[in-house]
């Protein structure tokens, strides 16, 4: 027994008091990231601004204001304290509308995750458990995904079910499934060789059993990372789709068809553009930045 | 070194035949029947409908279809425009050039600024600098650009009128489209102002394509950068007494750029893809715009026929950037 294991041993034999849980250590090393720590608040702020929409939104998304179209903001001139952020073409309240576009936005990013984990996890699962054909079949099937650009792949998928919003997260979800399938194919690999697979193997737990109790578990630092910015980009590839008239349909006020909608007349009314784009930005830099931070502190060898 | 390019060439049949089956596949899970389609609000008489069916080969079993199809795809025959009725290839290749001119400017302004802005952020790990780069890198890879396209408009071409707001080329100018890229065709035109007028067209579109590659490029050379300068290397060539400009331009920089080539060559795909909002925004007239436009007109063809060939062209980039890794990177060749 060399020095360092004697040491080990007696450590784990008597813990010092005080040591800082891991939950405690995480934040510490999450915390050292101060562009993380705004990326949380800034999702906090969304999570909050979304669930609260009934409240906060001073009108209703798709009311129409006839005597009030293209009203500028508040603070321009001809603007109204009536309408913030000014109004669209129909005289909708624009701010109305990114108060429930936040709600939609999170919700899209998080039904596309969460399809694309779940569908990604078995896929990853059974082709590094299964391996031989099945697993040649499944990774060369996610190859050929990875080969189309993901948001032509996404726009042919659309063009095939029809432009929905239900259809663009559909899209959406496949066009990202690659990244998860070969995220959890890679790390069950490499814990599929530790000896505690054995163990619980020699144990007589069964395949699928190893596969989401034992297994699992141990690969989910790199899946959470890879699912908060995987949030980010089901969230700008989405209002992608909503803008070229193939994601939610007018009036539902999702930011990328707002933005479609403002195609005509953006040259005269500015805020008609800006501002549903700075939502876009402002959501998918906070869960890249938020990712980028989970990803330092989940992961201390990749930080610099 | 054979067997390496070899095995890697071999690899992407699969991969090839694949894409085709998905493509083929596009056509026949489009709801409707392909001629009723094509003949739209006319309609077609049932026995009419039979015949054609079995002039096209509708009536065979997929399987057949899909090689039926396979053989076309490699005699390459992509298929015919419902619309225009030009054959899809014919279409692609008249327009590919533009689509080519916008990228091969994006990357290369993205890794003209991308790169010298990496370096400096490493060399000054810790600064303001540094934080204000890689802020701007987040925000830049965050960037919705069929939004930022839309602002730079309304900034450059609607408010400052510096920019033209569409199109390749003024009106005013008549080029003889020879080699397909505009600049080149404008530069050899007796019109001086062509050149000026085609490059006022290109500067928006390049910079709105190259602002994620160029975050993504500017993150990776800080970070590869960094990675380099704690080499045993570098410490041997600052203690030889060489400058730190030429230790870290020529010493560094070298050994730093193998990921960032690796960088580049996989953001063939994401040039693509952005090129389908930027030239939508824009009106250029490529690959990508051709593209949208197919979907709107239910052109299905085009659209099938346009995805094959833009995967293809991802597939050999891909295999190309694999190969010149190899010949940098020997460990990797096994």
């Amino acid at each position: 027994m060399s020095g360092s294991e004697v040491e080990a041993a007696v450590i784990a034999a008597h813990p010092p008091r005080n040591e800082p849980g891991s939950l405690r250590l995480f934040w510490r090393a999450f915390a050292e990231n101060r562009g993380a720590v705004v990326g949380l608040l800034l999702m906090v702020l969304l999570v909050a601004v979304a669930l609260l929409a009934d409240v906060l939104a001073p009108h209703s998304p798709i009311a129409q204001y006839r005597e009030n179209f293209l009203t500028p903001p508040a603070w321009a001139h001809g603007g109204s304290d009536r309408f913030l952020l000014g109004t669209d073409d129909v005289g909708r309240d624009i701010l109305a509308r990114l108060i429930y576009g936040a709600r939609l936005s999170l919700l899209i990013g998080l039904s596309v995750v969460a399809l694309s984990l779940t569908c990604g996890t078995v896929l990853g699962l059974t082709a590094a458990f299964a391996g031989g054909i099945a697993d040649v079949a499944i990774m060369r099937l996610m190859d050929i995904l990875l080969v189309f650009p993901s948001l032509l792949l996404a726009i042919v998928i659309v063009a095939i079910l029809g432009p929905s919003l239900f259809n663009a997260m559909i899209a959406v979800a496949i066009v990202t499934l690659p990244n998860y399938t070969r995220l959890v194919r890679a790390s069950a690999l490499g814990e599929l060789a530790r000896d505690y697979v054995t163990a619980t193997r020699s144990a007589g737990a069964g395949t699928l059993r190893l596969m989401f109790d034992t297994v699992l578990p141990n690969c989910t630092a790199p899946l959470i990372v890879q699912a908060t910015l995987g949030f980010s980009s089901a969230i700008l590839d989405a209002a992608a789709l909503g803008f070229l008239g193939l994601g939610a349909q007018p009036p539902t006020p999702e930011w990328g068809t707002m933005l479609a909608g403002a195609l005509e007349f953006y040259q005269r009314a500015w805020w008609v553009l800006t501002f549903p784009g700075l939502a876009i930005l402002i959501t998918v830099l906070a869960f890249n930045l938020f990712g980028d931070g989970l990803r330092d502190a989940l992961d201390p060898r990749l930080k610099r | 070194m054979l067997r390496f390019l070899l095995r890697r060439v071999t690899l992407i049949l699969p991969t090839f035949v694949g894409v085709t089956l998905l493509s083929f596949l596009l056509i026949h899970l489009v709801p409707g029947d392909p001629i009723e389609v094509r003949t739209g609000e006319r309609g077609i008489t049932p026995e009419r409908l039979a015949v054609m069916r079995h002039a096209m080969g509708l009536d065979r079993p997929l399987w057949q279809q899909f090689l039926g199809y396979e053989s076309q795809v490699l005699h390459g025959d992509l298929g015919t425009s419902i619309i225009t009725q030009q054959p899809v290839w014919h279409e692609f290749t008249a327009l590919f050039p533009a689509t080519i001119e916008l990228s091969v400017c994006a990357i290369l302004f993205a890794i003209a600024v991308g790169v010298p802005l990496g370096v400096i952020a490493a060399v000054r790990r810790g600064s303001a600098f540094d934080y204000g780069l890689m802020g701007l890198s987040v925000t830049g890879a965050s960037m919705p650009i069929f939004w930022w396209g839309l602002m730079m408009i309304l900034v450059f071409s609607v408010a400052l009128g510096w920019t033209p707001v569409s199109g390749r080329i003024s009106d005013a100018f008549y080029v003889e489209p020879w080699s397909g890229f505009m600049l080149i065709d404008a530069w050899f035109s007796d019109d001086r102002g062509a050149v000026a007028s085609a490059a006022s067209h290109l500067i928006l579109p390049t910079i709105v394509l190259g602002t994620i590659p160029l975050a993504t490029i500017a993150r990776m050379t800080r970070s590869s950068m960094l990675e380099v300068l704690g080499e045993d290397y570098i410490r041997t060539a600052r203690a030889k007494g060489l400058g730190s400009l030429r230790v870290v331009v020529v010493h560094a920089l070298r050994n730093a750029l193998i990921p960032v080539v690796t960088v580049i060559g996989l953001q063939v795909g994401t040039l693509l893809g952005g090129a389908i909002l930027t030239e939508t925004i824009f009106s250029w007239p490529g690959i990508g715009h051709w593209l949208v436009e197919s979907i709107q007109r239910r052109d299905y063809p085009v659209l099938q026929g346009g995805t094959l060939l833009v995967a293809s062209l991802v597939m050999l980039v891909n295999l190309g950037v694999d190969l010149a890794y190899g010949v940098l990177n020997p460990r990797i060749r096994r």
